[in-house]
C-alpha cells in the first residue's frame, strides 16, 4: 500500500494556480523529499495533505484515506510539523508534548520508544518555555509532538529552514532512525543538498512537479556535461558564454559558473578560447552534476518551453 | 472528557503565566469600579444663578433667600438688568438667570399671577434641565407658602382653616438615592462582560497568529472540544472577577445585596456564556489580534452606551428599546440592579433569563459553526 497518493492535485489562490495537476506517490517506509523554492507550491500541497486545505481538483489518499471524505481518520494518522514553529511559546517543553499526546488520546509514556532518541536530547530543559530554545531544539521539540501519537505518515514542511548546519544534520539522522520504524516521511526543503539525503524526490517549481526519481538516479539520467569554470570577471563570462552556439546553459553557482554544453567540449580549447577574449585567472574543471544543476536545468527548460 | 479537561488545564496554565493579563483581570476592573460609580455621576450638584431683582420688594428677597439656602445653587452675581444676566450665561459663568420683574410683589397681591422668567444655558443640557427643574420646585414651593399665607390671613377672618395635600415621595429600594448603590451593581456586570469579551476576542485569534492552530487543526480534537475548551476558562475568570466585583462594592460603598447572590451568579453563567460566545465568534472571523479588538470595541461600545447603565432604557426611542434585547449587557445590568438592590426572585428576572440563554444558544452555535479546521 502506498502511503501518500496524490492524482492530479489543482489549486488556486484567486488568479495565481499555486498547484498545477500535481501528481505523485510515496510508499510506505519511505524518505519522500520536495525540492523546490520558496513559493513552489510546498506548503499548500502539505496542507491539502493534512486535510487544512481542500484541493480544487485532483484525489489524494493519505494512509489510505481519501484526504476529502475521510479526513477525520488521517487526522488521526499524520504528524505534521508546519513551516513556522506552532507550538505554544508560553508552555514548556514538558507541558507541550503532554498536551499534544492528550490531545491524541495517549501519554508520553505509551510512546516513548518512539521518541526516546530525540526527546533525551532536549529533556535537560524540558521546565523551559518552548519560545525560550534554540532553533535547532524548537525543531526537536516539534517532532518530538509530531510523533507522539505514533503517526503512519510524518508530514515536515520545511523542517531545517533556519536552522544551524550542526542540527539539521542530526536532524536528518533522526529521520532515518524514524524511517527504520517504519514511518513514511514527506519532507520538502529548499536545500538542494538534504535532497540526496532522501530515497526519492520530486522538484516541484511554480506549482508543477519537473521530475521524480531517487536523487542518484536523477544525477546519472542527467546526461549533460557540466563544466565548473572560475575567473576574474564572472558576469561578463556568463554574457559571453549564453552567446555561443555550444552552450546549452549556464548559471552562476557561487564563486563558479556551471556551464552546461550541447556536446562535450575540450577542456584546454575552451580555456583558450576564454583568455583570448580578455579574461584572466581562468579555471576550467569537468564535474558531475548536483540535483541543484538538475533542477536549475530543468526549471531553465520550463521557462524556454513557456516562452 | 481527558481532552476537554486537559484543553482548560492549558488555557489557565496560559492565563497564569501570562504577565499582563493577570493585573489586567484583577487591580484595573477594581480601580475603574470604584473610579466609575462615584466619578460617573449623573447628579447635578452644583448650579451656578444669577438672579436679576428688579422689583426689590420684601417677597422678592425671599424667594432670592430661599434659593441660596438651598445647596445645590450658588449665586454668582446680582446683575441689575436681563441684558447684563446673559452676559454671565454667555460667557459661561452662570447655568440660569432668574429675572424676578417690577411689579412682582404688587401683582402678586392683587392676584395678577406675576410671571418669573427663567433662562437656563442649555450647552449642558442636563445641568439645563435640571437645574431649572430645581428652581421650578423652589419657586412653586415659594409660590404656595405665599397662597397658604394669604389664605391663612383671609380664613383668620373668616375663622376656618384650609389643609392643603402635602406630598412627600419616597424612593423604595436606594430609599436615600444614593448614586453609587445605583451604579456600582451596573458597572460591575459592564466590567465583567467587557473584559470577558475582549478576552475571548482576542484568544483564537492569538493562537492564529502564532500559528498553533495549524498544529492543533490537524489533530482530531473536535470543534466543540476546542470552544469549549476556551469558553470554560475564561467563564471562570470571568466569574472571579464577579466576586472581587462585588466584595470591592461591598467594602468601599456598602451597596446592599437585598437578593440572592447565588441567584445572582448563576445569572451571570449564562450571561457569560453568551458574551463569551460573541467573542469567540468575534475571534473565528479575525485574522489578527487588532481586527478582533476594533470589532470587539464596535460591539463593547453599542453595549455600554445602550445597556441603561448611563441613561436609562426608557427614555431611548421605541426601536433603540427593542435593541437593548439582544445586549446581554442590557440584561445583565438590569437584573444586578434588581437583584442587588430589591431583591428579585427568579420568577422576576424569567425574561432577561430567557432572552439571554437564547442569545447563549445562538453565539455559541454560530462560534462552534463557524470555527472552521478546514479551509
Amino acid at each position: 500500500m502506498e502511503a501518500i497518493i496524490v492524482e492530479n492535485i489543482s489549486k488556486n489562490y484567486k488568479d495565481i494556480q499555486a498547484l498545477k495537476e500535481v501528481s505523485f506517490q510515496v510508499k510506505e517506509g519511505e524518505i519522500f523529499g520536495l525540492i523546490g523554492p520558496d513559493g513552489a507550491g510546498k506548503s499548500t500541497l502539505f496542507r491539502i495533505l493534512t486535510t487544512l486545505l481542500l484541493p480544487d481538483s485532483g484525489k489524494g489518499f493519505v494512509a489510505g484515506h481519501p484526504i476529502v471524505e475521510e479526513f477525520k481518520s488521517i487526522r488521526k494518522k499524520v504528524g505534521y510539523m508546519p513551516g513556522k514553529f506552532s507550538l505554544y511559546q508560553d508552555l514548556s517543553v514538558e507541558e507541550n508534548l503532554s498536551f499534544f499526546a492528550t490531545i491524541f488520546g495517549t501519554t508520553i509514556e505509551e510512546n516513548y520508544d518512539l521518541i526516546k532518541d530525540i526527546y533525551e536530547q532536549i529533556e535537560p530543559f524540558k521546565k523551559r518555555l518552548a519560545g525560550k530554545l534554540s532553533g535547532g531544539m524548537k525543531q526537536k521539540l516539534a517532532l518530538c509532538c509530531a510523533l507522539i501519537h505514533k503517526p503512519e505518515v510524518l508530514f515536515l514542511d520545511e523542517p531545517t529552514t533556519g536552522v544551524d548546519v550542526v542540527s539539521r544534520q542530526e536532524f536528518w539522522e533522526m529521520l532515518a532512525v524514524l524511517k527504520q520504524k517504519g514511518i513514511s516521511i514527506l519532507v520538502s526543503t529548499p536545500y538542494m543538498e538534504e535532497a540526496i539525503l532522501c530515497d526519492r524526490i520530486a522538484l516541484i517549481l511554480n506549482g508543477e512537479i519537473l521530475n521524480i526519481d531517487t536523487p542518484n538516479q536523477m544525477i546519472q539520467n542527467f546526461d549533460k556535461t557540466i563544466y565548473a569554470i572560475k575567473c576574474n570577471r564572472l558576469y561578463d563570462l556568463i554574457h559571453y558564454l549564453r552567446t555561443q552556439d555550444y552552450t546549452e546553459s549556464c548559471l552562476p553557482f557561487g564563486e563558479n559558473l556551471h556551464l552546461v554544453t550541447k556536446e562535450k567540449v575540450e577542456i584546454e580549447k575552451l580555456k583558450k578560447e576564454i583568455i583570448t577574449q580578455g579574461f584572466e585567472q581562468v579555471e576550467i574543471e569537468k564535474i558531475t552534476p548536483t540535483i541543484e544543476d538538475v533542477f536549475l536545468h530543468l526549471g531553465q527548460e520550463k521557462k524556454e518551453d513557456a516562452n | 472528557m481527558k481532552i476537554l479537561r486537559y484543553l482548560i488545564q492549558k488555557e489557565f496554565i496560559q492565563i497564569l503565566r501570562n504577565k499582563a493579563l493577570l493585573p489586567m483581570m484583577t487591580i484595573l476592573p477594581i480601580v475603574q469600579l470604584i473610579l466609575l460609580s462615584t466619578a460617573a455621576s449623573n447628579e447635578v450638584k452644583n448650579v451656578d444663578i444669577v438672579i436679576v431683582d428688579l422689583d426689590q420688594t420684601e417677597s422678592s428677597r425671599l424667594l432670592k433667600r430661599k434659593i441660596i439656602a438651598n445647596n445645590r445653587f450658588s449665586l454668582i452675581a446680582n446683575p441689575f438688568s436681563t441684558k447684563e444676566a446673559n452676559q454671565f450665561l454667555q460667557a459661561n459663568k452662570a447655568d440660569i438667570a432668574l429675572v424676578i420683574p417690577n411689579d412682582f410683589e404688587k401683582d402678586f397681591l392683587r392676584r395678577e399671577k406675576p410671571s418669573l422668567q427663567i433662562i437656563a444655558n442649555a450647552i449642558n443640557g442636563q445641568q439645563a434641565t435640571v437645574g431649572s427643574g430645581y428652581l421650578s420646585n423652589i419657586i412653586y414651593s415659594f409660590n404656595e407658602n405665599l397662597i397658604q399665607e394669604y389664605i391663612y390671613l383671609q380664613a383668620l377672618n373668616k375663622k376656618q382653616k384650609e389643609n392643603p395635600i402635602q406630598i412627600v415621595p419616597r424612593n423604595w429600594y436606594n430609599e436615600e438615592l444614593k448614586y453609587t448603590h445605583f451604579m456600582a451593581p451596573g458597572i460591575l456586570a459592564e466590567l465583567t462582560a467587557l473584559l470577558t469579551i475582549v478576552l475571548s476576542a482576542m484568544n483564537i485569534v492569538r493562537e492564529r497568529e502564532i500559528g498553533t492552530i495549524e498544529q492543533i487543526n490537524v489533530t482530531p480534537i473536535k470543534k466543540w472540544q476546542f470552544i469549549l475548551g476556551k469558553l470554560i476558562p475564561f467563564l471562570c475568570v470571568g466569574i472571579v472577577l464577579l466576586v472581587v466585583g462585588i466584595l470591592t462594592s461591598k467594602i468601599v460603598f456598602d451597596i446592599p445585596i437585598v437578593g440572592n447572590v447565588g441567584l445572582l451568579f448563576g445569572y451571570a453563567i449564562i450571561n457569560l456564556i453568551a458574551v463569551l460566545g460573541l467573542g469567540l465568534l468575534i475571534s473565528n472571523f479575525a485574522n489578527t489580534q487588532q481586527q478582533a479588538i476594533f470589532v470587539a470595541f464596535f460591539f463593547i461600545l453599542i453595549f455600554i452606551l445602550m445597556c441603561g447603565l448611563f441613561t436609562p432604557i426608557d427614555s431611548m426611542p421605541k426601536w433603540a428599546q427593542y435593541f437593548t434585547i439582544p445586549n446581554p449587557l442590557a440584561q445583565f445590568v438590569s437584573v444586578s440592579r434588581k437583584i442587588l438592590m430589591k431583591g428579585s426572585t427568579i420568577w422576576d428576572i424569567r425574561f432577561e433569563i430567557f432572552y439571554t440563554i437564547i442569545l447563549a444558544i445562538v453565539f455559541n452555535s454560530l462560534a462552534i459553526w463557524s470555527y472552521k479546521k478546514q479551509e
